[in-house]
């Protein structure tokens, strides 16, 4: 049997830069995002996702409502959130924005419920970070039960009653949001995910993949242990495509590098010394080369990780606009079709 | 066959550190039990996946069994361990304050008092040293093994001399190169914040930037509330 791959975009909304060098502001980076969906739609990637960030580097605070823009200007492909922060948003607003997307897009959106491991908007929405934990599992149970459609008959800890609550627009009968849940290293939530029945994508950002082979050892065993239907697994990662191997390096370097760098000062990362960059590179998350390095590099990790999606997080810490768009473009034209034939995926080869 | 020689060492808590640290440990053929606050049918499925080779206890059988018994947990449950049980125990704490985990606003220690200190206070029958706090858990594999020939430097700080061979030896058999801080109260410079936190560098590099320590943001701190360095 021949499995279904998918390929898709990630960003963030970083602010980007012009080709001069002068950085954009958050209003252009918005409409270069935009533009940059509508580049990815064309090329038959499917999907671009967004994450929100309450900070300055980037321009996304409010990914649906740039997913709605998307949707206006694009036709096929996917429109989701990478990720929406569900412990410090109202599940019942959440589920108003997804819906009024899925009439808007046609039935494109999708989401993706992650803890966050940016914290910045807990404080600004006035939730503690003490109940982190409680907060994300009430609200996904409470996500899952407003997916059911049905009048909403919900007490919660931590969320508000609801008595036959009808939560509007309504989807259309029979049809859902697609969710998934994004993981990192805790073992936890790889089985709280299995638990729940939603699909993972995890974030591979540092080290060799590889050593995340037992996490995902550890998926298809809960899946046993819990007695839960097992979903394609996905990942995410950063990278840059460019013809040329070194100029790609270079724009890592001076990019992924200091965007690494910006968010360790907060992180409590240590800074990225040159000797592990290049590690990341040559063996670690980062795909950062020319259309068939980066190629031979995702092919070889879908496949050590039973992979079935790989979303490519494109742009990290801004990059000129005119690299930005090299990267979709390879990765749409070149990257995903050399790697669906690595696959040995027939229907698309 | 685990070496039988060696201290046996308890992991509390399975989350990212503690199965990192079974994992490292059974790749180096050390005894290790782990328990956490799941039960160990809950458990020992998840760790036979993670680190396969270490033994699945109950936490308190952990506690019970153990010579060197490694705190991954979070720093807010620590007040919740039983010190009578950890008597006469070597006890390292792997536990930092992490906002997503203990809670916005870190009421367990401070710049005054380290969250070492706080837990040696907790744990008064115990021998406590504050050890593999400064690396990121996936630090902890994958710049020790791409660096098989320069050894990491792993700092601790306890108040016990008579423990510290023993906890340079465990340290070095999870592939270390201990750095002896001196008394638990200098562990407070391994804390988030501060530069040496998140390093994973050689003895020499690691010793640079502690001397440099007072020059940085968090030793500016330091020397604020303290009224001077730590002494």
């Amino acid at each position: 049997m021949t499995k279904k791959y998918e390929f898709g975009l990630n960003t963030f909304g970083d602010i980007g830069f012009h080709d001069d060098g002068t950085a954009m502001d958050g209003d252009e980076t918005l409409r270069q995002v935009v533009k940059e969906a509508v580049l990815a739609d064309k090329l038959g990637l499917d999907r671009i996702a967004l994450g929100e960030h309450h900070r300055s580097e980037f321009a996304i605070s409010s990914p649906e409502v740039v997913l709605g823009a998307m949707a206006a200007v694009t036709n096929h492909i996917k429109l989701g959130t990478a990720v929406t922060v569900l412990s410090s948003d109202d599940p019942v607003r959440v589920f108003e924005r997804f819906s009024t997307l899925h009439g808007l897009s046609h039935g494109r959106e999708e989401i993706m419920l992650g803890r966050g491991s940016f914290t910045e908007s807990f404080p600004l929405y006035g939730y503690s970070l003490e109940n982190y934990d409680e907060l994300f599992i009430e609200k996904i149970a409470m996500w899952q039960k407003l997916l059911e459609g049905k009048p909403m008959n919900w007490k919660g800890e931590f969320t508000q009653k609801l008595t036959d609550t009808t939560v509007y627009p309504k989807l259309p009968s029979g049809e859902t949001i697609p969710t998934s849940l994004a993981v990192g290293g805790s073992p936890e939530s790889i089985i709280r995910a299995v638990h729940y029945n939603i699909p993972v994508v995890i974030a591979i950002i540092g080290g060799e993949p590889v050593r995340f082979r037992p996490y995902v050892d550890l998926y298809h065993k809960a899946a046993a242990q819990l007695s839960m239907p097992e979903h394609p697994l996905g990942m995410h990662a950063h990278g840059i495509i460019l013809d040329d191997a070194d100029e790609a390096v270079e724009v890592g370097w001076k990019y992924i590098r200091a965007e690494m760098d910006r968010i360790g000062i907060d992180r409590g990362w240590a800074p990225m010394t040159r000797d592990r960059f290049e590690f990341e590179i040559d063996k670690g998350s980062y795909y950062v080369g020319t259309p068939e390095q980066v190629a031979q590099k995702i092919a070889h990790n879908m496949k050590a990780l039973d992979m079935s999606r790989f979303d490519l997080v494109y742009g990290t810490g801004g990059q000129l606009i005119h690299q930005r768009e090299a990267t979709i473009r390879n990765f749409g034209e070149k990257v995903v079709p050399r790697v669906k034939e690595l696959l040995g995926d027939d229907d698309n080869a | 066959m685990p070496n039988t020689d060696k201290p046996t060492i308890g992991i509390l808590g399975a989350g990212k550190l503690g199965s990192t640290l079974a994992r490292i440990g059974e790749s180096r053929d050390l005894p290790i039990l782990i328990g956490s606050r799941h039960s160990v049918a809950d458990l020992k499925w998840v760790i036979d996946t993670l680190a396969p080779g270490a033994t699945t206890l109950s936490a308190a059988e952990v506690v019970r069994q153990a010579d060197v018994i490694i705190l991954a947990i979070p720093l807010s449950h620590v007040q919740d361990l039983e010190p009578a049980a950890f008597a006469d125990k070597i006890v390292l704490d792997a536990t930092n304050f992490w906002a997503e985990v203990d809670g916005t606003v870190n009421t367990i220690s401070s710049l005054i008092e380290s969250s070492s200190e706080v837990v040696q206070a907790h744990l008064a029958q115990s021998k406590v040293a504050k050890a593999f706090n400064h690396m990121g858990y996936h630090d902890l594999e994958i710049e020790v093994d791409r660096h098989p020939d320069v050894p990491r430097a792993m700092a601790y700080a306890t108040d016990h001399d008579d423990i510290r061979p023993v906890v340079e030896a465990v340290l070095r058999d999870f592939g270390f190169d201990p750095f002896d801080l001196g008394p638990l109260r200098f562990g407070l410079v391994l804390e988030p914040g501060s530069p040496l936190f998140g390093e994973a560098i050689p003895r020499a590099e690691f010793a640079d930037k502690l001397a440099h320590i007072y020059n940085s943001a968090f030793g500016k701190k330091i020397i604020k509330a303290r009224g001077g360095e730590i002494r």
